[in-house]
């Protein structure tokens, strides 16, 4: 978990997104320690598999706890923590692989419970780790080693899917705005409930979407990356959704709920209502 | 609530024991479904092979049991559904109409009873006071119900009293000692856990493991206390993965295809060292297999549900009562040894009802995880062997990991501590050596050692062949793996350990082979428990062809 550790040799590829995905991570944990007094041991940072799957190795300065558990499975394994103790700040940390291919099936879940999490998805189109397959994000027809002839599936539009599956915080970043990332990583910490924050995180090697996501004046290369408008108003549903279904990247918040229990609070109602039973009085109830 | 489960609590209120053993189809409504109910002044051990008395409610439960019956034995059958030849031993009664004379159509089970009570010469009263009992329940009806459903008792009574049917007289009930509680295994293993102090029980419905859940969710939750439905079983692993990881005593319940999703998250959790439990209530298999179907098909895949070098530790239980402590021990094991658990039980088991002393909570010992309490920069996994586990919240940030790690917890791919970990995995199994096991005729050089809820049966087959004079012995035991150590070296220097089990392969003497001993199986794989008669036939011609063999070798 930090750098000085010979024994970890695992190394992202020069001018991989990743990086700027960790320093806005270490910014919002770093933040969260000295504002809330809240010491880093109180962060939980649990991770998928894949490039994206290490940043809970590569996380400098104060050390949260990690988890690096098995491909798809981060939401469930945040549950089952967060649900263990309220108290810790669980962060997970997945690609676009692990958490929209494999692990897609555990999103709507955690949004109608609305867990009170933050998931960061590193979206670089393309599985890196096993260099160079398709991925739930990839553009139709594009040619890489797992379709040679061109992708034969519509990409997935994750915006939409996270609306419409009703996830209660959904933002949206590029790993270039380290400083604007880790402020809206911090909102999404802050956030009572399921938080997604989405990042552009591109693949230097198999998928290098800078110049595509920033544009290039001199090639004549609109921007696919554009700010939120300032009078987008991210309690509105709809035009969350407008957003969502343009074919640009909007950055910043498109949605947020704050009306919503969190599943703690919904499971503190119920056990509320449940008559506490200790095991001689059950055991006392089965008497012949 | 059916006759025969009526019937058998009515008799184990007044001190007779008691075991049901029910099956029903994979459907809402309707299909073949039956409970069989054996009722003893002794203990029972299994829920019988031959039947006294058939109460067939449909042409096709007496089409598909009648060669069942015993000689001597007596047919009841619902002549206002089917009809059939009265003879001898067989006689109809219309159970809805003579309900229905009595006020109360619902009473069909009590005119039923009364007529069981009459063949096998139960007083009357105690269905009486059963009757009382249970429908004493504080609301206006109740006495119009309790009369009622006496009428019923004495109708069908009537009905058996006419025909001058009597099977024998079961002898008068000598009270077992101590308290008694009539319970199925499903709800032993919860209440096992609730005493073992389970904190978190997350499960996804399936046969016939959701009965669990559903005790669960409806008795565990309390402060701090979490039962929760997951949408797979996938969820359910993995989510008591982070319970435990986070601290918690978790547990999860399934069966069947279950085990089979579960298997990736045994493996994450046997790598990354979380104590949880996992509770497999056998039914047959593979794939869909027999959901409502008895077999112990599933040992194999239980020791080893993921790939690579993993042994799951399992306590596969062969009663109800045993069915209370595996869970104990379950949550024991898995805190101290901090990895996952199997509680290996069965369709046989999660369906029977049966007596069983009231446990004694006095005497119940739980074991708690060893904590780190320390600072921060503390390695989980530096030692080869069993080292205090740091929970979140507190200080000693490590990571939890499925990959090769070193001793923070970071991903590594070198040998040497590819080689420690594997070793520091396996080393933390001896801490759990300790398990008791039963021995009779503790030097015979042929020994019979069933598993798991063939137990009953294999133990009155086996009374019965010694009673004839075979010289073999019994050894048995809930701890599968590990074996308590001393058993595993016992049952080395015998000839010939048999094993009856119900599956094909012949799983537990596979295993058993594999360390060294001579193990033979006696398999069956019908879906249903073995019968005595003919586990005392299979049994005796291996011991015997065995011997056979030492003369001629």
């Amino acid at each position: 978990m930090t750098m000085k550790n010979p024994e970890y040799d695992f190394k992202w590829c020069p001018g991989c997104g990743d990086f700027g995905v960790r320093r806005a991570l270490e910014g919002a944990i770093s933040r969260r320690t000295i504002e809330d007094e809240s010491p880093p041991e109180n962060n939980v940072v649990i991770a998928g598999i894949g490039c994206s799957g290490n940043m809970v190795h590569m996380l400098e300065g104060d050390q949260p706890y990690g988890f690096h558990g098995i491909h798809g499975r981060t939401l469930p394994v945040a549950m089952g923590v967060k649900s263990s103790n309220p108290e810790l700040n669980v962060v997970v940390v997945a690609g676009d692989g692990d958490f929209l291919g494999i692990g897609q099936e555990h999103i709507a879940p955690q949004a109608a419970r609305n867990l009170n999490i933050t998931a960061i998805v590193m979206d670089n189109g393309v599985y890196g780790l096993t260099k160079g397959q398709s991925s739930p994000t990839t553009n139709m027809g594009v040619i890489t080693n797992s379709t040679p002839y061109g992708k034969t599936e519509e990409k997935i539009r994750p915006f939409q899917m996270y609306l419409t599956m009703g996830v209660s915080f959904v933002a949206s970043t590029m790993s270039s705005q380290v400083k604007r990332m880790s402020g809206l990583i911090s909102d999404a910490m802050n956030h009572p409930g399921f938080a997604i924050v989405h990042v552009q995180s591109p693949c230097t090697e198999y998928n290098n979407t800078f110049e595509a996501l920033k544009g290039n004046a001199k090639k004549g290369i609109p921007p696919l990356a554009y700010d939120v408008p300032d009078d987008h108003d991210e309690s509105d549903l709809r035009a969350a959704n407008e957003l969502a279904i343009d074919s640009g990247v909007p950055l910043g918040v498109l949605y947020r709920d704050t009306s919503r229990q969190t599943l703690d609070q919904k499971i503190d109602e119920v056990t509320a209502k449940a008559k506490e039973k200790t095991t001689a009085s059950l055991l006392d109830a089965l008497s012949i | 609530m059916t006759s025969a489960e009526g019937f058998a609590q009515a008799n184990a209120q007044v001190g007779y024991n008691v075991q049901t053993f029910s099956t029903f189809p994979s459907q809402i409504r309707g299909g073949p479904t039956w409970t069989q109910t054996h009722i003893s002044t002794s203990p029972v051990l299994t829920a019988g092979d031959d039947l006294d008395v058939l109460v067939a409610f449909s042409r096709e439960a007496y089409d598909s049991h009648s060669a069942e019956v015993r000689d001597g034995g007596v047919v009841i059958y619902n002549s206002g559904e089917f009809e059939l030849e009265e003879s001898g031993n067989t006689f109809g009664m219309p159970f809805d109409e003579l309900a229905r004379q009595t006020g109360n159509a619902r009473a069909a089970n009590m005119v039923v009873m009364g007529a069981l009570a009459f063949l096998v010469g139960i007083n009357q009263e105690i269905l009486e006071q059963f009757v009382t009992k249970r429908f004493t329940r504080g609301r206006p009806g109740d006495e119009q119900i309790i009369s009622a459903n006496i009428e019923a008792l004495t109708l069908g009574r009537g009905e058996a009293e006419k025909r001058g049917l009597v099977i024998g007289e079961l002898g008068t009930p000598t009270p077992v000692e101590g308290e008694q509680i009539l319970t199925n295994g499903n709800v032993a293993i919860g209440l096992g856990a609730m005493a073992a102090d389970i904190d978190v029980y997350i499960g996804y419905p399936i046969s016939p493991a959701s009965s669990l859940l559903i005790w669960m969710l409806s008795n565990l939750p309390a402060p701090g206390k979490l039962a929760y439905q997951a949408t797979s079983e996938i969820e359910a692993i993995t989510s008591i993965i982070g319970a435990g990881y986070a601290g918690k005593k978790a547990m999860t319940g399934t069966s069947g295809p279950g085990i089979s999703l579960m298997g990736e998250g045994l493996g994450l959790a046997w790598m990354a060292e979380i104590p949880l439990v996992v509770v497999n209530v056998q039914r047959g298999g593979p794939s869909t297999g027999l959901p409502t179907k008895t077999e112990q098909s599933d040992l194999l895949t239980s020791l080893y549900p993921g790939h690579g070098d993993l042994k799951i530790p399992i306590i596969a239980p062969g009663t109800v009562e045993e069915c209370f402590y595996a869970a104990v021990h379950a949550f024991n094991w898995a805190e101290r040894y901090q990895g996952p658990v199997i509680i290996l039980s069965e369709h046989i088991l999660s369906d029977r009802n049966q007596n069983i002393p009231k446990p004694d909570l006095s005497k119940i010992v739980t074991e708690n995880r060893k904590v780190h309490e320390g600072s921060n920069g503390y390695e989980r996994y530096e030692s080869w062997e069993l080292s205090p586990m740091p929970i979140p919240g507190t200080p000693g940030s490590y990571v939890a990991n499925g990959s090769e790690h070193d001793g923070m917890g970071d991903t590594t791919h070198l040998s040497e501590r590819h080689v420690q970990m594997t070793t520091r995995r396996f080393s933390k199994l001896k801490l759990l050596e300790d398990g008791e096991f039963e021995s009779c005729n503790a030097d015979a050089s042929v020994v019979v050692m069933p598993w798991g809820g063939t137990k009953g049966s294999a133990a009155a087959a086996y009374d019965q062949l010694v009673m004839s004079g075979s010289d073999i012995g019994w050894r048995y035991t809930m701890f599968i793996n590990p074996l308590p150590a001393e058993l595993l070296d016992e049952l080395k220097t015998k000839d010939l350990v048999i094993v009856p089990e119900l599956n094909y392969m012949g799983q537990l003497s596979m295993v058993l082979r594999a360390e060294g001993i001579n193990a033979q199986s006696i398999t069956q794989y019908t879906g249903l428990p073995f019968k005595v008669g003919n586990l005392v036939e299979r049994i005796g011609a291996m011991a015997e062809s065995r011997k056979q063999e030492g003369v001629t070798v």
